[in-house]
């Protein structure tokens, strides 16, 4: 009785997104690559937004400290394993306490305090040039070598990008499905119920917040070396928004929303170049009618519309 | 006998209505205690207190003697305390199957274990006793939310057990279940309190589920206890009939 649609579906996008950089220009693999990196800071904001109902609107900040962190290091000798571990702790430490207001404030008003989080850390950016350098920004970050394997080339890059998504998705997809990512949409979907079963809701939204960030963190770390140049606007206000676009417009709440959520914000504006001047008018409409017609997302579009076809096949008794 | 629950002169004031007023009483172990009492009487809130909802203005709740008063409401469920609420509460996006298995995965290991561990937390087959008990079995993979109003309340009874706890408080469970339905709601509670020795407080307002279930009933008027007895003396008791009825 087992339904093979998903697994084949699974298998089909993996083998596309293997096959899809032969015969592309450099800058064709640079946007894939970029959908990758862009994919696994989505995951991260979906755990928190998606499952945990936490509102951020701070995740490229994180995106930022792990890139700057990524640039900094490796610029200095480091490796970008070692870097990224920095990453990673620095930005679920950081998580850890952008939660605290959580627990005190939900929906939009937290989403303000996160925006404030956001401001902080492009100021800090910045304004903190004997770290930072500033608006100058961060130039000639290596990409690394892998057990010999050198990364340099841009499609040796994008199937590096490729393994670190495939590993996250793989780990999101583990916490998900285990005890906590049922605590998490506890945590969402009824927070005082939630408690009374034993669930230390204070403790797991800390939690959702510090697995997000340090996702973020991971997303940077891979971005920093990709485009081998970092200054602080690209980690400002525009690109929390654009990151919480993908969450929406893929599906929140849905593992492979991110996926899809990105792939929109990445690529379609780049096919809609044609229309030259409109594309952006073009993007903008597309996702207000998406917005308007389906709240659930890309993902919930296709639920509705699997549901109804074919028509009536199934009835609850 | 120890109690399992002691409520010592508990009040809780807002502003100044005081909902709760000195309120206090002893549930021993293996007792199913009836709380009644006319709408507004301050049950719920006498709940509340007692579970860390809100902290009362005065007095103390003790669990085996040993006081939890301020104690959060996740701690105390993982002392063996169990509760339903008087609306709904059960997470409708989730299964059947799935809303169990939350309600008992915080007993489970520590929380780095239950990450690492195996999806269900290793409580599948304990999961599927509680779906085939309350008769839920063939719902088992449906969204709670696509239940009927009274399975959905089955559903939440159930949860409050999937613990295994010592203590239920259990705030209206008969509400807007029908009558089939509620008879064997009456007898899932009474072969769980034979089988666990499990304690109920159960605030009820169907009187003849109450009368027939519980061993000894309270009855709250205004946020004060005003009788206290068995279900007949109850039944007959002329200060209930009167607070009933608004005298």
């Amino acid at each position: 009785m087992k339904n093979q649609g998903p697994s084949l579906i699974l298998l089909l996008a993996a083998a596309v997104l293997v096959a899809a950089p032969f015969g592309l220009k450099p800058y064709g693999i640079y946007l894939l690559s970029l959908w990758a990196v862009m994919t696994i800071a989505a995951i991260g904001l979906n755990l928190t937004l998606g499952y945990a109902g936490q509102i951020s609107l701070a995740q490229a900040s994180f995106v930022g400290i792990g890139a700057y962190a990524a640039a900094l290091l490796t610029t200095h000798g480091w490796s970008l394993g070692s870097a990224l571990l920095v990453a990673i702790v620095l930005c679920f430490a950081t998580g850890w306490l952008l939660g605290y207001p959580a627990l005190r404030v939900a929906h939009h008003y937290l989403a303000f305090v996160t925006l404030s989080f956001s401001t902080l850390v492009y100021l800090v950016l910045r304004n903190e040039e004997w770290l930072t350098k500033g608006v100058y920004g961060i130039s000639g970050i290596p990409r690394p070598t892998l057990l010999g394997w050198s990364t340099k080339a841009p499609l040796d890059f994008y199937f590096f990008c490729l393994g670190a998504l495939a590993l996250t998705a793989l780990g999101a997809w583990w916490l998900i499905r285990s005890p906590w990512g049922r605590a998490f949409t506890a945590l969402r979907e009824n927070p005082l119920r939630a408690s009374s079963l034993g669930i230390d809701t204070r403790r797991y939204t800390l939690m959702a917040f510090a697995v997000g960030s340090a996702l973020g963190g991971v997303a940077g770390t891979l971005y920093a070396p990709l485009v081998q140049f970092i200054e602080p606007n690209a980690f400002a206000l525009g690109l929390s928004f654009n990151l919480l676009l993908m969450v929406i417009v893929g599906g929140a709440g849905r593992f492979f929303g991110p996926f899809l959520g990105a792939a929109v914000s990445v690529l379609l504006p780049e096919w809609l170049r044609f229309s030259e001047g409109l594309y952006l008018i073009c993007y903008a409409v597309f996702v207000m009618v998406l917005l308007a017609f389906c709240p659930a997302g890309l993902l919930g579009l296709g639920e509705r519309l699997r549901r109804s076809w074919p028509p009536s096949s199934k009835s609850a008794t | 006998m120890a109690a399992v629950l002691e409520v010592r002169d508990l009040s809780k004031a807002f502003g100044g209505i005081r909902a709760v007023d000195g309120v206090s009483f002893a549930v021993h172990e293996g007792e199913i205690l009836g709380l009644i009492g006319p709408n507004g009487s301050g049950k719920s809130t006498l709940f509340n207190c007692i579970l860390g909802q809100l902290a009362p203005s005065s007095g103390e709740v003790r669990v085996d003697g040993r006081p939890i008063t301020g104690t959060r409401p996740c701690d105390l469920n993982r002392l063996g305390i169990g509760r339903t609420f008087q609306l709904l509460q059960v997470f409708p996006q989730l299964s059947l199957r799935e809303n169990l298995l939350l309600a008992g995965q915080e007993h489970q290991g520590t929380m780095w274990s239950r990450l690492l561990g195996p999806a269900d937390a290793g409580l599948s087959a304990a999961a599927e006793r509680m779906l085939e008990f309350f008769r839920l079995r063939a719902l088992a993979d449906e969204p709670a939310g696509a239940l009927s109003y009274g399975q959905q309340k089955l559903l939440d009874v159930a949860m409050a057990f999937m613990a295994g706890p010592r203590l239920v408080l259990l705030d209206e469970p008969a509400g807007g279940v029908n009558l089939t339905m509620l008879a064997d709601l009456r007898e899932r509670l009474r072969a769980i309190n034979a089988a666990q020795k499990a304690t109920f407080v159960v605030i009820e307002h169907n009187m003849d589920f109450v009368m027939s279930l519980c061993t000894r009933i309270l009855v709250l008027a205004e946020g004060r206890i005003i009788a206290e007895g068995a279900p007949a003396e109850i039944r007959n008791d002329r200060r209930v009939i009167d607070a009933y009825l608004g005298h």
